[in-house]
C-alpha cells in the first residue's frame, strides 16, 4: 500500500456535551516534545467561558439530583471507555514526551482514579454526614451537597492523570464544571473530553476548554454564577492574588491544593470530595 | 437627647383591623429584670496575655444602651501596636503552655469556662440586654445558656479529635483571629472561642464595638478560670482594630461573622495569603407555607424567624413565601400575633422585641422602611406602644411587594417581613433560592416527602422544617453563596479550626 | 384530608405548640396586673364537687363557699357557677337564690356518657329541669376515636337542644383523643353542633386539662369565630390546682382570643382546690405576707 495521507484529528472544546470551536475563531500551536507541529487548540475566550458556565449550570440541577448509585456507575463507566481508548492515550501521551510504559502507567492510573472516585459517590455522606443529638424536640441532620459550578485550573504537567484526578471528586460529589486543560499539554485532555462524551456523563457536567492560562484565569475566578475554582499547581504570587480578590466577588470557595505527583496517595482521597460540599442541616421537630 | 427621638415616619402603615381586641382589660404590670448586682466598671482595658492592660494610645470609646440612649461603659480603642502585642502573647502562648497541655487538661478548661458561664449566666444576661438592647427573655434563655453549652460540647472534644476525621491526622493552626458582631455578643464569642481551644489554638478575639460588654466580663472570667496567660485574648475597637487582626502576618486563621459585603473584604484582604478563613455571613431566608401546613404553629414559627432579637439574625426568615389559597387567612393571623408582641425596655421580662442594636442600624432599617413603601409595599406594624428615648421599631410586614424590590433582595436586618405568595412548589422553590444568599429557609407542610423535596432543593446550609431559630452546639451552621465559607457548630465546625495532616 | 363531608382534620405540630405554651408561661404577672388576675381567674371558677359521696351538706356548704369565698375580705368576687351532679342540682340551687352565681350539672350519663342517646337526653331534661343554668356534656370517645364523628355531631346537638336556655359545655375528654388534631377536631364537631362552651376534661381521667390542650382548643375557638361571628366559651377542667397555672391560663387567653374572652362569660376554670391558692394569693399581695392554707376555709 501506498502511503497514505493520514487525516488529522481537529481538536475542539468540550462544552455542554458537544465539541465547538472557539467563537472567537482564535487558535494557538500545540508542539510535541521534539518542537514539531502537532495540532491547532482553540484559544478559549471570556465568552466560551461563559457559555461553559451556562452549560454546567444548566446540567447542575439534573446532575446533582442523580441518585448517588447512579453517579458511581457513571464514572465507572467513564473508566471502562478509558480502557477502550487507551491506544489513544498512549499515542497523544507518547507526543508529549512519556514513554509507552509511563503512558500506561498514567492511563492506569487515570483509569483507577475513576473507579476510586466510583466507589465514593455513595459513602463520602455516610462517612462526612452527621445526625446530631440537639437537646430539643428536633430530629436533626446534616448532609452533604455540591456547591455548584467549579472551574479548574487542571495542573499543567499531567494533562491526563492530574486531569482525571481534579475532574472526578468534584462531579462524583454532584457539582458541574469548567476546566482549563494543560495549556501545554491539552490534546490529552480534549480526547478525554470524547471518552465523557461517550459513557453516560450528561452534557455540561463536564466542559472542558482550551487556551491560554493567564487570558483565562480572570474569568475562571471573576464570574459570579461559578461557586467554587480549585487550582493545583503552584502559581506566582500575583496570581494566587488575582484569583483570591477576583473570588472574593460572590465569596467563592477558593480551593488551593499544592499537588506535584499525581502518583502519591494524598492526591486522591474523599477529603478532595469533600471539598466541594456544603453542609446543610435540617431540623424536624419529633412527636405526634 | 434630640437626635436620640424616633423620627417622623414619612410611610402611613396601614391600621389594625383585627376582630380581636387584644390591647384593652388586663395589662401586664412592668417586670423589670433586677440589674442591682451587675457591676459595670467605668471603662474597660484590653484583656492580653492574660492581663488587663491600657491601651496604647490610651484612647476610649462609649457603649451606649440602646433603650435609653444613655452610656453603659468605655472601652479601649486596640491600634495595630495592640493588636500585634495580643498576636504576640497567643503566639507565645500557643508555643509554650496551651501546646503542652495534654488535650484532656485543654478540655477541663474549657468545661470549667461553662461550668463558670452558668454560674455567672444571670448577670451575663443582663449584661447583654443592656448593652445590646436585647431583650431579657432571649438573653436569659437563649443567648447565655447556648453559650455555656457550647463551651460544653466542645470541651468534650479537645481529647478526641483523632475520631473526628478519619484517615486524618488533626494538628492545631495557631493563633486564630476573630472578629464577632453585635447580635449575638457572647453566644458568637462562644461559637469562635470554644472550637478555637478545643483543637488546640490560642486566640485574639474582637468583639463589635456597640457590645464589647460580656466579651469584657467573659475576659474576667476567663481570669478567674485560671486559663494560661495569653490562650485568650480580647481586644475591643472598631473596624480599624478588626482590619489589624486580619491583616496581622502571624495569625494563621481568620474567622468572620458578619455582613457580607466586610465578609468580602476580609476574604479580599487575605487574597495571596495562607491563612485559612472562616466567614458567617449574611442572608435573606425564605419561609415557605404551604396550604397542608400546621398553620398556627407556622405563624409562631414565622414570628420567631423573624421577629427573635429584632431581627437582627444573619439567618432571620425575612421572606415569607405563602402559598396563595392560604394567604390572606395567614396575613390576617399575622397581624392579629403581631399585636401581641410587646416592643420595649429589654430588660423587662415581658418584652419580646427589644432595642435596634445601635443608631447606625435604627436609621438604616427605617430607611427601608421607608424605601419598601417607595417600592410600592404595602406596609403593616402593629399598634403597641414604644418607649419614647431609645431605638425602637414596631414588627412591620410589607405586603403587595415583588421579587424585584431591594426590600426583597438586601438583607434589612430589623424586625421587617416581607410577603409574597406562590402557586406551585416550584415557584416557592424558585423565589427562595433566587438570591445570593444561602444561610437558612424554612418549610411548613404536614406532608413529609414535601419537607424532603422542598428542604433539599433550598440552596442554603440551614433548613428549619415546621420550626425555625433552632441552634444547638451540635450542629453544623453556616451558608451556602454569599451567605459565608466554612461550617460553626457541631464535629463540622471543628475542621474550620484544624490542619489535617 | 377530608374524612367524611364535614370535618377537616386540622394538622397539629406538637411540638411547637408546646414550646408556644413554654413561651407564653414566661410572662412575668407582677403587681396590679396579678392582683387583677388573680380576682378575674376566681370569678371564673366553677366551684365543683363531682364524687360518688356528695351529699346535700357538702353543697350546701360548697355554695356557701361560692357566695363568699373569703368573708373576711368583702371585696373579693365570688366564682361563676357550682358544679354538681343532677341530683344535686335543686339543693344547689336554692342554696344560690338571689346570686348572679349560676348552676351547672354534670348531664349525659356523667362520666363516661356510655349510656343510650335516650338516657342522656333525659338527664339531660332532668338537670335543667332542676334548675341547671349549665349542662356540661362528655362526648362518645369511642365513637370518635372509630371516625364516626356525625355520631358525635349528633348526639352533641340532641343534647343541646334538651339544654332548652341552659348553656351547654362540651366535654371532650382530651386525656382520652392522644392527638392534638383530634383535640382541634373535636373542638371543630363540638362548636358546629352548637356548644357555648368546650372543655377539656371530666376531671376523672388522667391527664385532665394541660396548657398545650388548652392552647388548641383556644385557637378553635378563634377560627370558629372568624368563621361564624360566634364567641365560644372555653373550659378547662381538672388538675389546675394554683394562682400560677391560673395566671398562665388567662395568658393563654388574653394573647389567643383577647379581652373579649377574658371574662367568666366565656372563660371557666373547672376546679375545687384552686379556689383557695387565689385567695392566699390574693391575700399575700394584699398584706404582703405568704399565707399558710389553715387560714382559708376548706369546704
Amino acid at each position: 500500500m501506498s502511503d497514505r495521507i493520514e487525516v488529522q484529528k481537529t481538536y475542539k472544546t468540550y462544552v455542554g456535551g458537544s465539541f465547538p470551536r472557539s467563537e472567537s475563531g482564535h487558535y494557538y500551536k500545540v508542539f510535541d516534545s521534539e518542537g514539531d507541529f502537532l495540532a491547532n487548540a482553540c484559544r478559549c475566550t471570556r465568552k466560551d467561558f461563559r457559555d461553559a458556565v451556562l452549560a454546567a449550570r444548566a446540567a447542575f440541577k439534573g446532575w446533582s439530583s442523580r441518585t448517588s448509585y447512579n453517579k458511581g456507575q457513571i464514572l465507572y463507566r467513564i473508566g471502562e471507555m478509558m480502557e477502550n481508548r487507551r491506544d489513544q492515550f498512549v499515542k497523544e501521551l507518547g507526543q508529549i514526551g512519556f514513554t509507552k510504559e509511563e503512558a500506561n502507567a498514567d492511563i492506569n492510573a487515570s483509569i483507577d482514579r475513576l473507579i476510586y472516585y466510583a466507589g465514593w459517590t455513595d459513602k463520602y455522606q455516610q462517612v462526612f454526614g452527621s445526625v446530631n443529638p440537639v437537646a430539643s424536640a428536633h430530629f436533626n441532620f446534616s448532609i452533604l451537597e455540591p456547591t455548584g459550578v467549579v472551574s479548574v485550573l487542571a495542573p499543567e504537567n499531567s494533562p491526563l492523570l492530574g486531569l482525571v484526578s481534579v475532574i472526578a471528586p468534584i462531579i462524583a460529589g454532584g457539582n458541574t464544571c469548567v476546566v482549563h486543560a494543560s495549556e501545554q499539554y491539552p490534546l490529552p485532555s480534549i480526547s478525554f473530553a470524547e471518552v465523557l462524551n461517550s459513557s453516560d456523563v450528561p452534557g455540561g457536567v463536564v466542559n472542558i476548554l482550551t487556551g491560554i492560562r493567564s487570558e483565562l484565569v480572570e474569568h475562571f475566578s471573576s464570574h459570579m454564577d461559578v461557586n467554587s475554582i480549585l487550582y493545583t499547581d503552584k502559581l506566582d504570587k500575583e496570581t494566587k492574588i488575582k484569583i483570591d480578590e477576583l473570588s472574593s466577588n460572590n465569596i467563592k470557595r477558593v480551593v488551593k491544593k499544592n499537588i506535584s505527583d499525581w502518583y502519591e496517595t494524598d492526591s486522591a482521597s474523599p477529603y478532595f470530595v469533600v471539598d466541594f460540599q456544603e453542609t446543610k442541616t435540617t431540623w424536624h421537630p419529633v412527636g405526634f | 437627647m434630640s437626635e436620640t427621638k424616633t423620627k417622623e415616619t414619612t410611610y402611613k402603615p396601614t391600621s389594625p383591623n383585627s376582630k380581636l381586641d387584644f390591647a384593652s382589660l388586663w395589662e401586664y404590670s412592668e417586670a423589670p429584670e433586677s440589674s442591682a448586682n451587675l457591676e459595670i466598671k467605668d471603662k474597660y482595658d484590653l484583656f492580653i496575655g492574660g492581663k488587663f492592660v491600657k491601651p496604647s494610645k490610651d484612647r476610649y470609646f462609649k457603649s451606649i444602651n440602646p433603650s435609653s440612649n444613655e452610656e453603659v461603659t468605655q472601652f479601649a480603642e486596640a491600634t495595630q501596636k495592640d493588636v500585634d502585642k495580643a498576636v504576640k502573647a497567643a503566639r507565645k502562648a500557643f508555643k509554650g503552655e496551651w501546646s503542652d497541655l495534654n488535650p484532656s487538661s485543654r478540655g477541663k478548661y474549657i468545661y470549667r469556662i461553662a461550668r463558670m458561664l452558668q454560674e455567672r449566666a444571670r448577670e451575663f444576661a443582663i449584661a447583654e440586654s443592656i448593652d445590646g438592647g436585647k431583650p431579657i427573655r432571649e438573653s436569659r434563655d437563649v443567648d447565655i445558656p447556648l453559650a455555656a453549652a457550647y463551651f460544653f460540647y466542645y470541651a468534650g472534644w479537645a481529647d478526641k479529635l483523632e475520631y473526628a476525621f478519619p484517615g486524618k491526622k488533626p494538628e492545631a493552626l495557631g493563633v486564630c483571629g476573630q472578629i464577632i458582631p453585635w447580635n449575638f455578643p457572647l453566644l458568637m464569642l462562644a461559637w469562635k472561642i470554644a472550637p478555637a481551644l478545643a483543637c488546640g489554638n490560642t486566640v485574639v478575639l474582637k468583639p463589635a464595638e456597640t457590645t464589647s460588654l460580656t466579651a469584657m466580663m467573659f475576659a474576667e472570667l476567663v481570669k478567674d478560670a485560671g486559663l494560661p496567660d495569653g490562650v485568650v485574648n480580647i481586644v475591643t475597637g472598631a473596624g480599624q482594630t478588626g482590619a489589624e487582626i486580619v491583616n496581622h502576618k502571624d495569625i494563621d486563621k481568620i474567622a468572620f461573622t458578619g455582613s457580607t459585603n466586610v465578609g468580602k473584604i476580609i476574604q479580599k484582604s487575605l487574597a495571596g495569603t495562607d491563612k485559612k478563613y472562616t466567614l458567617e455571613l449574611g442572608g435573606k431566608g425564605a419561609l415557605i407555607l404551604f396550604e397542608d401546613a400546621p398553620i398556627d404553629q407556622a405563624v409562631e414559627g414565622i414570628i420567631n424567624a423573624i421577629y427573635f432579637n429584632q431581627g437582627h439574625v444573619c439567618c432571620a426568615g425575612s421572606r415569607l413565601l405563602v402559598q396563595e389559597n392560604i394567604a390572606d387567612k395567614v396575613i390576617m393571623k399575622l397581624k392579629d400575633r403581631l399585636e401581641t408582641l410587646i416592643v420595649g425596655d429589654p430588660l423587662d421580662k415581658n418584652t419580646d422585641i427589644g432595642a435596634i442594636n445601635s443608631k447606625e442600624q435604627f436609621d438604616r432599617v427605617n430607611s427601608y422602611l421607608e424605601l419598601g413603601v417607595e417600592e410600592g409595599a404595602e406596609v403593616y406594624q402593629s399598634k403597641c406602644s414604644v418607649p419614647e428615648n431609645g431605638y425602637f421599631i414596631r414588627p412591620t410586614l410589607f405586603t403587595n411587594v415583588s421579587q424585584s424590590n431591594r426590600v426583597v433582595q438586601e438583607e434589612i436586618f430589623g424586625p421587617v417581613l416581607t410577603v409574597q405568595s406562590f402557586r406551585t412548589a416550584d415557584e416557592a422553590i424558585e423565589k427562595a433560592n433566587n438570591t445570593p444568599f444561602g444561610l437558612a429557609g424554612g418549610v411548613w407542610t404536614d406532608k413529609g416527602s414535601k419537607i424532603f423535596k422542598v428542604g433539599s432543593a433550598l440552596r442554603s446550609g440551614v433548613v428549619w422544617a415546621n420550626t425555625y431559630n433552632k441552634f444547638d452546639p451540635t450542629s453544623p451552621f453556616g451558608g451556602y453563596k454569599e451567605s459565608g465559607v466554612g461550617r460553626e457548630g457541631g464535629l463540622h465546625g471543628l475542621s474550620a479550626y484544624l490542619n489535617l495532616k | 384530608m377530608i374524612q367524611n363531608n364535614k370535618f377537616e382534620v386540622v394538622p397539629i405540630d406538637r411540638v411547637a405548640v408546646e414550646e408556644r405554651v413554654g413561651r407564653l408561661n414566661k410572662r412575668s404577672i407582677k403587681k396590679e396586673s396579678k392582683v387583677q388576675a388573680l380576682k378575674l381567674a376566681l370569678s371564673m371558677v366553677d366551684l365543683t364537687t363531682l364524687e360518688g359521696k356528695d351529699s346535700e351538706g357538702k353543697v350546701r356548704q360548697l355554695c356557701q363557699k361560692a357566695k363568699s369565698p373569703h368573708p373576711s375580705m368583702p371585696d373579693i368576687p365570688s366564682v361563676a357557677a357550682v358544679c354538681v351532679y343532677p341530683n344535686m342540682v335543686r339543693i344547689a340551687k336554692e342554696s344560690l337564690r338571689g346570686t348572679k352565681i349560676n348552676v351547672a350539672s354534670v348531664a349525659s350519663a356523667f362520666p363516661s356518657g356510655m349510656a343510650p342517646l335516650p338516657i342522656r337526653i333525659e338527664d339531660t331534661k332532668y338537670a335543667v329541669e332542676e334548675g341547671a343554668d349549665e349542662v356540661d356534656m362528655v362526648i362518645t370517645r369511642g365513637a370518635f376515636l372509630e371516625g364516626e364523628y356525625n355520631f358525635v355531631f349528633d348526639e352533641i346537638a340532641a343534647i343541646k337542644e334538651a339544654c332548652g336556655d341552659a348553656h351547654l359545655k362540651v366535654i371532650l375528654e382530651t386525656g382520652e383523643l392522644h392527638t392534638y388534631e383530634n383535640v382541634r377536631l373535636a373542638s371543630d364537631i363540638a362548636m358546629e353542633a352548637g356548644a357555648d362552651f368546650i372543655k377539656t376534661s371530666t376531671g376523672k381521667i388522667s391527664p385532665a386539662a394541660t396548657q398545650p390542650v388548652t392552647l388548641v382548643m383556644l385557637e378553635a375557638i378563634r377560627d370558629f369565630y372568624y368563621k361564624t361571628d360566634k364567641m365560644v366559651g372555653m373550659k378547662p377542667a381538672g388538675g389546675i390546682r394554683t394562682a400560677k397555672q391560673a395566671i398562665q391560663y388567662l395568658v393563654l387567653v388574653k394573647e389567643t382570643l383577647g379581652a373579649a374572652w377574658l371574662n367568666n362569660e366565656y372563660f371557666r376554670f373547672g376546679a375545687s382546690s384552686l379556689a383557695n391558692d387565689l385567695l392566699m394569693q390574693i391575700v399575700k399581695q394584699q398584706t404582703g405576707h405568704y399565707q399558710g392554707p389553715d387560714y382559708f376555709s376548706i369546704d
